[in-house]
């Protein structure tokens, strides 16, 4: 076998490895996708216009926000101006994955900023802590699966959106809570995990409360965040590094 | 071109600024301090924290068991395990608590 092929195998096996991961996050997020599409056009949206959406945003939280705007006729900028508020803690994802897939062309980068979404940052953060390499065909095959279902369920939701029956008691509107305390969970052994949650959970809470959602994420996130920068370099582990 | 249709360029423009904007400004500079690096590192628990947070305070019973278990469980299991328990209890719950 010459080398390219046993390189091509190994891209191969990579994606698929991504595949596999990507699957919890298809699961949890289909129920939304669909939500989305049925939402955007009882909102005023044409199913392609919810498909579009969903194809160049990629955001679910950030495309609830602005489609409940929509409906409630609000100003063009400042449903923009929302859907950039709910999607500005993707700043720090792009700072902290930016140094694990510096190796990548600048194609491939800017491909995946573009896919860069909750848990596609969690799962490949995780596994750059873990010693691994985050190559191209593994981000791909965990981020593309949730991208192209993610489109899918909005123009089928947007199609069809009235047949889900009662949503509350198939528990949809709170699994993706379960699913992101399941990814804080998975970076319990990172140093001062345990402190960085209490602030960043207290933060959000009191910000949600006073300034409202959905600046609480932004609000809370810069707590923990900052409490991290502030405590001596020793409690934080990075100076133990070569 | 209808306003939603421009609502939505201008939607996908602001965001894909957030997802490369991180990564462009850090990389701006050679060294990165370690007080930086601290910060970085807390990114992933201090934004998923808030999305959990909120959400469980103004929740109720059936919810809070959902999670409870769901944390037990992913001291154990993998993401897929912890997911499927929070999800089953999440329904079995909702059934006696609303």
């Amino acid at each position: 076998m010459s080398a390219q092929a046993i390189s091509e195998n190994g891209a191969k096996s990579d994606f698929w490895q991504g595949v596999r991961l990507s699957m919890p996050v298809v699961v949890a997020a289909a129920p939304f996708g669909l939500l989305f599409g049925a939402i955007a056009v009882d909102n005023g949206f044409s199913v392609f216009e919810a498909f579009l959406m969903s194809a160049l945003i990629f955001g679910g939280a950030s495309q609830m926000v602005g489609i409940e705007l929509f409906g409630q006729h609000v100003a063009p900028w400042l449903i923009v101006l929302s859907i950039f508020a709910v999607n500005f803690r993707h700043v720090l994802y792009s700072a902290g994955i930016g140094r694990r897939i510096a190796h990548w062309s600048v194609v491939q980068q800017a491909l995946g900023f573009f896919i860069l979404t909750d848990p596609q940052f969690a799962v490949a953060e995780a596994r750059a802590q873990s010693g691994q390499t985050v190559g191209f065909a593994w981000y791909l095959g965990l981020g593309l699966p949730v991208y192209v279902f993610w489109t899918i369920e909005s123009a089928l939701g947007a199609l069809f959106g009235k047949l889900i029956p009662d949503p509350h008691a198939l528990g949809i509107d709170f699994l993706l809570p379960i699913y992101f305390l399941g990814l804080v969970m998975g970076f319990r052994k990172r140093p001062l995990w345990l402190p960085v949650v209490v602030a960043s959970a207290c933060a959000s809470i009191i910000a949600y409360k006073t300034v409202g959602s959905p600046w609480h994420v932004s609000i809370g996130a810069v707590a923990g965040v900052l409490l991290a920068v502030i405590l001596p370099p020793h409690h934080s582990g990075v100076e133990t590094r070569p | 071109m209808s306003t939603t249709f421009w609502i939505i360029i201008a939607g996908a423009i602001a965001t894909y600024l957030t997802r490369v904007g991180g990564h462009l400004v850090i990389s701006r500079f050679e060294n990165i301090h370690p007080r930086v690096e601290a910060g970085l590192n807390a990114v992933p628990a201090a934004v998923l924290t808030t999305l959990v947070a909120p959400a469980a305070l103004g929740a109720g019973p059936a919810e809070w068991a959902a999670l409870v278990v769901s944390a037990l469980v992913a001291l154990r299991g993998g993401l897929m395990a912890m997911f499927l328990a929070g999800a089953a209890v999440l329904i079995v719950a909702r059934q006696f608590v609303g």
